[in-house]
């Protein structure tokens, strides 16, 4: 999604690839309709081009907003942040957030401000520097 | 004292013990070891303190003590907005509004999210079973019904997993689901099983179950659609021995979203159980927490039910009650719910078809979150409730309750064609890129295979140098829709493009979302409206024509078809010439039979498959035995067996008549007596033989001769022959009522024998 209209998504928008399709794109900002066999043929189409961008991932933020489902669309918000996290990053945040994994909560919080700061993951560094508190509270860190 | 009898069991104990009942242990209720299914002494009561807009205490613990689990459904669950409200109300009132078709969806829904676990129980734990059934048909997020697939085998056979794929798929499996016996197999099980589900109508969406990084990596590679393999626990220890965290498990969610894989969570009864930390809560409190915890995690939907757990939890007093009522919570919390029915949970097939049905007519975003499409023995997440074996068994149930499993019979010939394709593309996928060269030899064999056991095929070891190989190249979705185009297989190729363009736009990323004729469907867009009787999903007339269309339905057409296939050959066999009006018999011994208006006319068999010329020959054989002579007089008055019995009685010299229907069924009456008042009765035709047919004519004369014989026993081993023979025996009877002249008299018929040999080798 390169375009975003200026009002709010809303269920009825939904799904964008039918009431939308010109403005849904893809991470190399290939349209749905430009996605076709005879493209891939001819090898114009890469796996980047069926990536899902932040742009689409808060799009759909914004209709489960407004099909009353917040806890759903934070997820879209924080999976928005991640799209451009590459994907050793990711499992090695996620290997960090296992039980026993880091020494301290500053390492954790290291983590969040290193997503806040190279990725603008504001709502993700949030996220982990919550997990950092109870996980000391917890006694999930050795040290 | 010498009158005791020895006898030390009553041996109906015995038959039980025989019962594939008696193969499943039941647990003893002991909530101290965790065996308790809706309330156990050391569940909180339900309670919430607020201070300040922040949770101070929640289910009697207060917030500094919380455990990781309590501390995430404070933070991420629970709406300070609305818990004072929700908390305040009473359980029953709850419980009521749960029931009540007149309170929307969308209000149960908001109360929710003010409710913490004990409080849902508290709730949910007033319902009996069948309103937990109700409530869920009522809660349960999209409107339509789905259903998901396990696809797997014992040997990781490629070729075999694209068959049974798109055997699923033509099954209208809204997703179908793998894993591996091998772990090293996983990443040629995805390649396979995407191909195969490709073939036939697109959009069934696919999982290859494995570790979680490589799940992720495969999900990259544009091979599977969606995961269900985050799992979470009801208590602190589950989670920590399972080597993660609400907020580790929360971020896997969120990163399969950011790669627009579709996600659900797992959770179910008795895996804290069976983990060992169960902290002596009831089941259904631990997996009230899960669920808090999954709607707080912001996942869209949630595997539970038991799942691996079922087994232990159907073991325990109220365990299937149980799962059924996890499932209300987990809808009720707004989660689609892919709703278990899943891990065998007993060997009495009893059990099985009542633990589905409440779900089949409740209808669910996926009923079973794995019915095993494919035999037992190559499941290899372990057998389903449902399997292969048992497919058409719970096609025939939808049929039944005209209620919508989400599953579609197929023809035969249907079958066996996408059999074909998918082994031909999957086989053209390994060729073109260079992975594999399956011979003629292995493709005819995987085709016609009912299961792994049948098959010559690629060795484990070789399947899986296959998927390594897959791995290590970096082949993805674009390579193998490039192969499939390139060998001609077009459909396929564009089938698959469809799938991984979805992406793209991430709206299947919603809760509930399925694929139906090429579009989404989801909570969003297709949301439950029950409101009550005509509201909520019905389906429609061509959905039911679908669901009805089982295999080997009988009409009158089947029937005398079936019946004309003997025409040749009786008439071969035996002649009957009509002589006119018969009159009333004189002599002493007489018996007279009389047959039935179809009789030989337009029907040739018994349901026991007997030739009426056999049966004819083996009741005069009798009479003449025993010392009778027999006439016979075709009834044209009537079709029913006593009447046909007491109009030969009557018309008989003796007063003794047999009479016999085309079907088989046959009397020996007498004359002056009531009509179903007779002496002897055969009313089991489908299993009874000649000699039954001749001993009873051999009764008959006999009581000619003033004695009164032993009655003739059919034995019966307690079929159920109604099942059996009903539908064809309603039709066949349909036929000789339709033959009857109430007005016409009996008719002496002249019966001659022809040698003309038995009846093999006649076809029409």
């Amino acid at each position: 999604m390169t375009t975003r209209p200026t009002r709010p998504l809303t269920r009825a928008d939904f799904p964008l690839a039918e009431t939308a399709p010109e403005k849904v794109r893809g991470a190399r900002g290939k349209p749905l309709d430009a996605l076709t066999l005879d493209a891939v043929m001819a090898g114009e189409v890469t796996i980047e081009d069926l990536r899902i961008t932040p742009q689409a991932l808060l799009a759909q933020a914004e209709i489960a907003r407004d099909a009353g489902r917040a806890a759903l669309a934070a997820n879209f918000e924080r999976a928005a942040e991640l799209v451009h996290v590459p994907q050793d990053l990711i499992m090695e945040t996620y290997e960090m957030l296992r039980p026993g994994r880091v020494k301290d909560s500053a390492t954790l919080r290291a983590r969040a401000a290193m997503l806040r700061h190279d990725h603008g993951a504001e709502k993700l560094a949030e996220f982990l520097e919550t997990a950092a508190i109870h996980y000391q509270r917890r006694g999930l860190m050795p040290g | 004292m010498s009158d005791t009898v020895q006898v030390n069991r009553w041996r109906r104990y015995s038959d039980w013990d025989e019962r594939p009942l008696r193969l499943d242990r039941f647990a003893k209720e002991d909530p101290a070891n965790g065996f308790a299914a809706f309330k156990s002494p050391a569940d909180p009561k339900p309670g919430l303190t607020l201070s300040g807009g922040r949770i101070a205490s929640m289910d009697g613990v207060l917030a500094h003590d919380f455990d990781m689990i309590d501390a995430f459904i404070a933070e991420y669950h629970l709406d300070p907005a609305i818990a004072p409200e929700a908390m305040a109300m009473g359980s029953g009132e709850v419980a009521r509004m749960l029931v009540d078709m007149h309170v929307p969806r969308e209000t149960l829904v908001r109360l929710a999210h003010g409710m913490t676990p004990a409080k849902l129980v508290d709730v949910v734990s007033q319902l009996n079973a069948m309103e937990i059934a109700f409530a869920y048909s009522k809660m349960r997020p999209r409107k339509t019904p789905g259903n998901q697939a396990h696809v797997t085998n014992a040997k990781d056979d490629p070729l075999q997993l694209a068959a049974d794929a798109a055997v699923a798929a033509g099954h209208g499996f809204d997703e179908v689901e793998t894993t591996m016996r091998v772990a090293r197999c996983a990443w040629s099980n995805a390649l396979a099983c995407l191909v195969g589900s490709s073939v036939g109508e697109w959009g069934t969406l696919f999982q290859c179950s494995s570790e979680e990084a490589e799940e992720l990596r495969i999900g990259m590679a544009g091979f599977t659609s969606y995961a269900e393999t985050v799992s979470v626990y009801g208590t602190e220890r589950s989670f920590t021995d399972g080597d993660d965290t609400p907020w580790s498990k929360a971020f896997l969610v969120a990163a399969y979203a950011s790669r627009g894989i579709k996600a659900r969570c797992t959770s179910g009864g008795g895996s804290e159980l069976l983990m060992g930390y169960h902290e002596a809560k009831s089941l259904l409190y631990l997996e009230a927490r899960c669920l808090c915890l999954q709607r707080g995690m912001g996942v869209q939907g949630t595997q539970n039910g038991g799942i691996d757990g079922a087994p232990i939890t159907a073991s325990i007093a109220g365990g299937m009650r149980e799962m059924m009522a996890e499932n209300l919570l987990a809808v009720w919390l707004d989660l689609e719910c892919a709703s278990g029915n899943d891990a065998r949970a007993t060997e009495s097939e009893i059990r099985v078809g009542a633990k589905i049905l409440p779900y089949l007519i409740a209808g669910s975003d996926l009923i079973c979150s794995g019915f095993g499409s494919i035999l037992k023995y190559d499941n290899s997440f372990n057998p389903s409730l449902f399997n292969g074996e048992e497919m058409e068994d719970f096609l025939t149930l939808q049929r039944d309750f005209e209620a919508d499993g989400g599953l579609t019979p197929i023809p035969e010939a249907e079958a066996l064609s996408l059999r074909i394709r998918a082994v031909g593309a999957i086989s053209a996928v390994l060729e073109e890129l260079g992975l594999a060269s399956p011979t003629e030899a292995m493709k005819t064999s995987v085709i016609a295979a009912s299961g792994s056991r049948e098959t010559q095929t690629f060795s484990t070891g070789e399947t899986a140098r296959i998927s390594e190989e897959i791995q290590a190249r970096g082949i993805n979705v674009i390579d193998v829709i490039q192969a499939l185009a390139k060998r001609g297989f077009h459909p396929e190729a564009e089938n698959l493009l469809k799938i991984v363009k979805l992406r793209v736009s991430g709206d299947y990323l919603q809760t509930s979302s399925i694929i139906r004729q090429g579009r989404i469907l989801s909570a969003v867009n297709d949301p439950n409206d029950y409101a009550g009787p005509g509201t909520g999903y019905r389906m429609t007339e061509a959905r039911r024509d679908e669901i009805n269309e089982i295999r080997d339905l009988i009409g009158q057409s089947e029937v005398l078809s079936d019946q004309a296939r003997h025409r040749r050959g009786e008439s071969r066999r035996i002649a009957y010439a009509p002589q006119g009006a018969a009159p009333k018999g004189a002599a002493p011994h007489e018996v007279v039979i009389g047959i039935s208006p179809a009789f030989g006319l337009q029907l040739y068999q018994t349901t026991a498959g007997l030739a009426l010329s056999d049966v004819l020959a083996a009741l005069i054989r009798g009479i003449t035995a025993g010392g009778g002579v027999a006439r016979i007089l075709r009834m044209h008055h009537t079709a029913d067996t006593s009447f046909l019995g007491l109009t030969a009685a009557e018309m008989s010299g003796s007063g003794f008549g047999i009479g016999i229907q085309a079907k088989g069924t046959a009397v020996i009456h007498q004359r002056g007596r009531m009509p179903h008042n007779n002496l002897e009765l055969f009313s089991n035709a489908p299993i009874t033989t000649l000699a039954h047919y001749e001993n009873m004519g051999r009764n008959a004369a006999r009581w000619t001769h003033g004695e009164r014989p032993e009655p003739v026993s059919v034995p019966t081993d307690g079929q159920a022959l109604g099942a059996r023979f009903h539908a064809q025996v309603a039709l066949i009877y349909a036929i000789e009522t339709g033959l009857t002249d109430p007005n016409r008299a009996p008719e002496d018929i002249t019966v001659t024998f022809l040698d003309a040999g038995p009846e093999t080798g006649e076809m029409p």
